[in-house]
């Protein structure tokens, strides 16, 4: 166990708090998103250490392509861009703090009374094993995701659309 | 190779932050993106716990996950942009209609 593979590890895990804690902490709400948008994309790096190519391209394509569009969208539309800075304030500080670092203590406390364990090399393209699963196993759940889409994308459309149209 | 426990306690980092994004930021937007920040969070321990058990179910739970994510991302942000229209404020304070 060489120290190695821990520094791109500690690079992406460092990029991406600092990016998270961007889009929480920013002034302005363009910046947040476009934080957001390289949150999203350094995750998909993490995605590839751990071996899931797939789930990261997917990452890139649907997240950082389709999520964060659909966010500088409704920033658009909810204020109006006129080159000044859009500010937002925040609130409940304390109480947040609170909260957080609890939940964290809570999740590391469990995270630590796990063994320590490293994990076996994959054998086989984890891709090819995730589209055989979704064909036979998650057939069902995956056509009902398909479902899920349609009737959220009509749902999305009726709600924003203009009362009187 | 590295230890899960590391991934895990990132994913657990991540989580804390998009919380204090959900609880301190009064723009409906920024909560919306720390909730996206949160669904990230969960996908990564997901995916750690799959490496380690060789087992492709926490890839596609992850999948499900981002799926599912994407279609709430539409419907909230249709419906930000349908109560901007009626209340012209998107700020998560002055909705407080269904408080008692």
């Amino acid at each position: 166990m060489s120290w190695l593979p821990m520094v791109p590890f500690a690079l992406l895990a460092s990029a991406l708090l600092a990016c998270a804690w961007c889009v929480v902490t920013s002034d302005d709400l363009v910046h947040s998103v476009l934080w957001l948008a390289l949150t999203l994309v350094v995750t998909a790096g993490v995605y590839v250490q751990l071996q899931a190519e797939f789930i990261a391209a997917v990452q890139v394509l649907l997240y950082a392509g389709g999520v964060a569009v659909l966010m500088i969208f409704a920033v658009l539309l909810t204020k109006r861009l006129t080159g000044e800075r859009i500010p937002h304030e925040s609130g409940n500080r304390v109480r947040a703090a609170l909260a957080s670092l609890s939940v964290f203590g809570l999740l590391t406390a469990f995270i630590l009374r796990m063994p320590a364990s490293y994990a076996q090399p994959a054998q086989r393209s984890a891709t090819k094993v995730l589209g055989e699963r979704f064909l036979v196993d998650y057939a069902l759940p995956f056509e009902v995701l398909s479902v899920l889409l349609v009737a959220t994308m009509i749902g999305a459309i009726v709600i924003a659309r203009k009362e009187d149209a | 190779m590295l230890n899960t426990g590391l991934f895990l306690v990132l994913s657990a980092v991540l989580f804390c932050i998009g919380a204090v994004g959900v609880v301190t930021r009064r723009n409906a937007i920024v909560a919306f993106m720390s909730i996206e920040i949160m669904f990230n969070a969960a996908n990564l321990a997901f995916l750690a716990f799959a490496r380690q058990h060789v087992d492709m179910t926490g890839h596609a739970a992850a999948f499900f996950v981002m799926a599912v994510a994407a279609a709430e991302a539409a419907v909230g942000l249709a419906i930000i942009i349908a109560v901007f229209r009626r209340k012209a404020t998107v700020n998560l304070d002055e909705l407080r209609e269904l408080r008692g």
